[in-house]
């Protein structure tokens, strides 16, 4: 707390990001965690949350006659506008937030204060949710080819690989501590995903350190051990997800990539994925042109041209995709490195198991392949999305990239995935939000030092508690699309790739369905089996008994009910609605009247207690996506707006409303 | 809701009382008016050499003028063409698909259609003032203009029934030249001088609407698609000639079937309905950000993109809805 200047200050305005007509007066309050903003109003104070961890950017604005604007830029893409009549306390919040949004110790870190009134055992087995060994055993090893080793038991090989690692059978302690030597930040190959059908695996590692002629017998021996656990294939594929030019400057640098001539019998592929640096800035430029006031369709998608955001994504994909054909369709296994093993490594090894197995495509399964080829391989969390005031050259978008992958993939294959767009959104904001452990710091390593698994709460038990919001209504384990390899087209398919406006634009609701066909159908879905189990207990009952009429009436009105209830549940999600300013031409807007219709706002209010044992974010802008409705939604250019402009005409609506 | 052709004011500012009277008796006491031409101001000043022009204000005094460029006729046509070429280019890389779907500025033109038809939706439903709309020769831009204006505003016009009676009204009577207009389609080098895909553009504007309001429409992406194939060649005889006149002297509806009445019939109906249909009574207000419009792939990469995987996840929404 001594880094909070001003903890509360009055008559802030939040202002909507593009228009300044659509300002609404609060008081602003900013906590050890969290920055907060309540809106004055006898009814609704609406509070906005956000995390400290989530702050990107602040920006001072200059001083108006209306203020001192404020603008805050988050992590997870929201953006918040704030004009705060003192200059002096809008410098004191802006200096208070600076300090808070760059934590210098983990401990100021919210996942350390969090408090979702859980006992240690229940924490425990939080823990255990996700069990890597559990998962390795599904896959099949170890077997005759693939074994554990613990050569790194105190990381005393590879401080960013994890304690167990699994390696195939011919390689030795010593062959393995030999390549390890030979590989950037000693990131030796190591077992990332095992196909039991064919024997083809999916190793992962760093470069080699091999300059323009430099060799090391032990990494030569460790690529043949490889080739060997897989009596399927004669060579294997070692492909370097660099840019070639990229790969071949690293030898200047004494590292660079396997000489084919060396290594006898692998083939070697380059599938130029750019680095984190260029991915920062991509990124940066698509917000960029999220950012620009009314831009026309051409503003827009040149603006999502020149940032090449989408050209990275089909990149990725394609070297998942290239990958999962050589496993699958080839039977070959494949060697996967970048430079340091960790980044481009992850992102193509995930994607390319998410292809591959079925399983990775449900919701536990999604967990247990974050937790595997990013967490215990040792991505480096802290340094990339900045849970520690660090470098910002280290800042990148990577983990979001293959977030995204996953999204584009499930809008072509919308029965494939057990889950919905809201568990990648959920999962994207909690890697930046820190308020659990499950992604702080570089390492198991440091992970195991500092004992977040004592001192802090997984994410994964949070989510899996909350899993019916996460589901895919279209999801069945038996479907055809749910079998086996995904197959998705390299070429043509450029158009396949959406801009993700779901994430990228998440706070704007005036930009999406105001109507959630996820939510209906999950809850379609689960009206028919709530009918069906009712149909059966009336069944039995109706075999017992001897009158066959009072059953068919129950049943009858159980299907009336459902039709109201589901007729409400779209028809409260139809209130959402408001025209934009599609011209500056009508002056005679009727400005928005005071909320009639947001009785059902005071749901979305959440109290301090419990806020804390749910999501925050979940509070922060009634999201649409939670499947409440949203009447307060807010169009890009018009701001807010309430249903009770269009429902006040018709008198049904308030029998609606009422529930 | 009015439409109407342009006025033929001329260069000499030609004046004509009976028109002002008609426009004046639709305006009560008080009462205001707008009307939205659908050219820019610059095209509707220079109409006037060619014998046309615009309401002049001395005129008509209580009609204000907005004028909202929608691109019409050849523009069109190319923009038309130039989007499908990039669509079933499979070289493209990934830059150079974005700068073609740009270049085309088709998305462009979709975007200012819903937004002058929801600018004319507001002029009714928010400032409840009538609203002329017409552009030239008031067959092209203006119908699409005041059809979207209508599915905007009107639940009755978003059924199946309201939605056939939606285009008849405002396509087919309202003489929008079908046999001009949709000739040749996007990859014919015969391009006609009157070829346009305003009808598409409309259809397009429809999808998108549908895809913002999953629940409000009763119909459904097949039946755009199948409206889409008829414009331009048909077994029925509801898209042909170019206006009521002609399709009398051709005696269409003595020679020739209509497609309502296929459309209409039960086994056929099951395919266009919308399976999440939920009679919506507001008035539908689409967002018109880009991130708002996107490209219609069902239309577009018809045959191109693998329809497997989408097919199953419709076939899955019916199941669930239907309750197996």
């Amino acid at each position: 707390m001594e880094h909070i200047r001003m903890p509360k200050v009055e008559n802030v305005r939040l202002l909507d990001r593009l228009s300044s007509r659509r300002a609404v007066v609060g008081t602003l309050y900013l906590t050890a965690t969290h920055v907060i903003f309540v809106e004055n109003g006898s009814e609704t104070r609406k509070e906005t949350w956000v995390l400290h961890s989530q702050i990107s950017s602040i920006e001072k604005q200059a001083t108006t006659a209306t203020g001192c604007p404020l603008l805050i830029r988050c992590k997870n893409f929201q953006v918040i506008q704030l004009v705060i009549p003192q200059e002096r306390d809008c410098h004191d919040v802006y200096i208070s937030l600076i300090r808070l949004a760059r934590p210098v110790k983990y401990e100021e870190l919210y996942c350390f204060s969090f408090n979702p009134k859980l006992d240690k055992e229940e924490r425990e087995q939080g823990w255990k949710l996700v069990d890597l060994s559990e998962e390795y055993n599904r896959m099949g090893v170890p077997n005759n080819y693939w074994q554990i080793s613990d050569v790194n038991r105190d990381y005393g090989v590879c401080d960013s690989y994890p304690t167990e690692v699994y390696v195939p059978k011919s390689a030795t302690a010593h062959i393995i501590v030999g390549s390890s030597k030979f590989r950037s930040r000693r990131r030796f190959p190591a077992l990332s995903y095992y196909c039991k059908g064919n024997n083809a695996s999916i190793c992962r590692s760093s470069q080699p350190l091999s300059g323009f002629s430099a060799r090391c017998l032990e990494d030569e021996q460790m690529l043949q051990a490889i080739r060997k656990a897989n009596p399927g294939s004669d060579f294997i594929y070692v492909v370097d997800t660099r840019p070639k030019l990229n790969a071949m400057a690293n030898r200047a640098a004494g590292k660079g990539y396997e000489n084919e001539d060396n290594y006898s019998n692998i083939k070697f592929q380059f599938i130029g994925i750019e680095n984190i640096h260029v991915m920062r800035n991509s990124l940066q430029k698509m917000l960029e042109v999220c950012e620009l006031k009314s831009p026309s369709m051409s503003d827009f998608l040149w603006g999502l041209e020149n940032s090449g955001w989408l050209k990275h994504i089909k990149a990725i994909m394609d070297a998942g995709i290239f990958i999962a054909k050589a496993v699958a369709e080839e039977g070959v296994s494949v060697l996967v490195h970048c430079s340091d093993g960790w980044d481009r490594t992850a992102q193509v090894c995930s994607v390319a198991s998410l292809l591959l197995d079925p399983y990775y495509r449900t919701m536990k399964g999604f967990m247990v392949l974050i937790e595997k080829d990013w967490v215990s391989f040792g991505h480096k969390f802290n340094h990339r999305y900045g849970n520690l005031d660090g470098d910002p050259k280290e800042i990148s978008p990577v983990i979001d990239q293959f977030i995204e992958c996953v999204w584009q993939l499930m809008e072509q294959f919308p029965c494939a995935f057990e889950f919905n767009e809201r568990f990648l959104i959920h999962i994207q904001h909690h890697i930046y939000s820190c308020q659990f452990g499950n992604f702080l710091c570089n390492s198991q390593k440091e992970r195991r030092e500092l004992k977040i698994k004592e001192r802090t709460y997984s994410l994964w038990a949070h989510l899996w508690k909350n899993r019916a919001d996460y589901l895919n209504p279209l999801y069945r384990s038996d479907h055809s699309q749910t079998q086996g390899t995904l197959h998705p087209q390299i070429a043509p398919c450029n158009f396949l790739y959406k801009f993700w406006s779901g994430m990228y634009n998440r706070f704007e609701k005036g930009l999406h369905p105001r109507q959630s066909v996820t939510d209906y159908l999950m809850a379609v879905k689960e009206e028919t089996q709530q009918l069906e189990e009712e149909l059966e207990v009336l069944q039995e009952r109706l075999a017992n008994l001897q009158k066959s009429q009072s059953g068919d009436n129950k049943v009858k009105s159980k299907q009336q009910d459902r039709s109201k209830q589901t007729g409400m549940y779209t028809s409260n999600n139809s209130l959402a609605n408001t025209p934009q300013e599609y011209s500056n031409d009508l002056k005679s807007f009727p400005s928005r009247s005071p909320s009639q219709g947001d009785e059902e706002d005071s749901a979305l209010i959440l109290t301090q207690d419990n806020l804390k044992s749910s999501d925050p974010d979940l509070s922060a802008n009634s999201d649409q996506e939670s499947g409440v409705e949203d009447l307060s939604c807010r169009s890009p250019s018009g701001g807010g707006c309430l249903p009770s402009e269009d429902s006040g005409k018709d008198s049904d609506e308030a029998v609606f409303l009422a529930g | 809701l009015l439409r109407s052709s342009q006025p033929l004011t001329g260069p000499n500012r030609r004046r004509c009382r009976e028109d002002e009277k008609l426009l004046g008796t639709i305006l009560d006491e008080g009462e205001r008016g707008f009307v939205i031409d659908t050219r820019s101001a610059q095209a509707a000043k220079q109409a006037r050499m060619s014998g046309g022009g615009t309401e002049p204000k001395s005129c008509y005094p209580r009609w204000r003028r907005l004028h909202r460029a929608l691109d019409r006729g050849r523009p069109l046509q190319e923009s038309f063409s130039r989007l499908v070429e990039a669509c079933s280019d499979p070289s493209l890389s990934m830059d150079r698909w974005l700068s073609r779907l740009d270049s085309s500025r088709w998305l462009g033109h979709v975007k200012a259609a819903l937004s002058t038809a929801c600018l004319a939706a507001q002029c009714l439903d928010r400032e409840e003032a009538n609203v002329l709309v017409h552009g030239a020769e008031g067959t092209d831009t203006t119908l699409l203009v005041t059809a979207l204006a209508q599915l905007i505003l009107d639940p009755s016009c978003r059924t199946l029934e309201g939605f056939q009676g939606l285009l008849e009204r405002e396509w087919i009577q309202a003489g929008h030249p079908f046999q001009l207009r949709c000739a040749r389609s996007a990859s014919s080098h015969a391009r006609g001088k009157q070829e346009a895909p305003l009808f598409l553009l409309f259809l397009d504007c429809v999808w998108q609407l549908s895809r913002q309001f999953p629940f409000s429409l009763e119909f459904g992406e097949q039946l755009l698609l199948a409206l889409f194939d008829n414009a331009y060649a048909s077994a029925y005889g509801t898209f042909l000639c170019n206006n009521e006149k002609e399709r009398s002297l051709c005696k269409v509806k003595e020679s020739t079937h209509s497609l309502w009445a296929w459309l209409n019939q039960p086994e056929e109906k099951q395919k266009f309905l919308n399976p999440l249909y939920s009679h919506n009574p507001l008035v539908i207000w689409p967002s018109v950000e880009p991130q708002s419009i996107q490209l219609w792939q069902g239309l577009f990469l018809r045959w191109i993109r693998p329809s497997q995987p989408l097919e199953e996840a419709w076939a899955e929404i019916q199941r669930l809805v239907e309750g197996n």
